[in-house]
């Protein structure tokens, strides 16, 4: 009985690190992409400043997509946590 | 940058436009939610919603701050934003999950859905052009604002 209680609270420890570290790790990419995203618009902004409203309309737009992706880690931490 | 131009905020348009369309579906979808998981599922569809658009609402104001204030301030306020911005998510949520009505399918299938579903759907209205960038307000065929 002691044994499965253990092995209750390993699976439970297991699960809350998979979701802190899948939640973490997701979001290294979108991290990695915004910053791309926002370098080289600032970079076309510099280079072309009458683009900038242009340019920060596709970097909104860049930005929201790429952080899609951290969204869907966070949701992966949401169901591995509480479900 | 040209005053003038940087004035205008396309990113803050962008994400007031899509909290103004999305009041369309989401009580529609609260409603389902409610059928579905019942109470608690309508009230954590709906708590879904709230950090999807002011997820988006604020990554806009930061935005356009940094951008009347500098590149360095835009760099600055996007990546430390989207770092903040994940952290008050995670521990809103693990706020709420404290609550009794938390139920977490419905919450995770509001965030990704309303979050990819109202970009995707905000491109249709995204004007491109140099003069006049952001929302696309004068396209033939489409709602006048």
């Amino acid at each position: 009985m002691d044994l499965l209680a253990q092995a209750d609270t390993a699976v439970d420890g297991l699960k809350a690190l998979g979701a802190g570290l899948g939640y973490g790790l997701a979001a290294i990419g979108p991290g990695v992409g915004i910053g791309l995203v926002v370098g080289n618009a600032i970079t076309a902004m510099a280079r072309q400043p009458e683009s900038a409203g242009m340019v920060r309309t596709t970097m909104f737009l860049g930005i929201a997509f790429t952080e899609a992706l951290a969204l869907i880690g966070f949701v992966v931490f949401i169901l591995l946590n509480f479900t | 940058m040209s005053s003038a131009v940087v004035d205008r905020s396309p990113e803050r348009d962008l994400a007031f436009d899509m909290a103004r369309r999305s009041l369309w579906v989401f009580p529609a979808w609260v409603v389902a939610s409610g059928f579905i998981w019942g109470m608690g599922g309508a009230l954590s569809s709906a708590l879904g919603y709230v950090l999807v658009i002011g997820n988006l609402a604020a990554a806009a104001v930061l935005m356009a701050w940094g951008a009347r204030t500098s590149p360095v301030a835009l760099m600055g306020a996007t990546l430390g934003g989207f770092i903040v911005r994940l952290a008050v998510l995670a521990g809103i949520v693990l706020g709420a999950s404290q609550l009794s009505f938390f139920e977490p399918v419905p919450l995770a299938i509001t965030i990704v859905a309303s979050h990819l579903g109202l970009l995707a759907w905000e491109i249709r209205y995204v004007s491109l052009r140099l003069a006049a960038p952001g929302l696309d307000l004068q396209r033939p065929g489409k709602e006048q604002k």
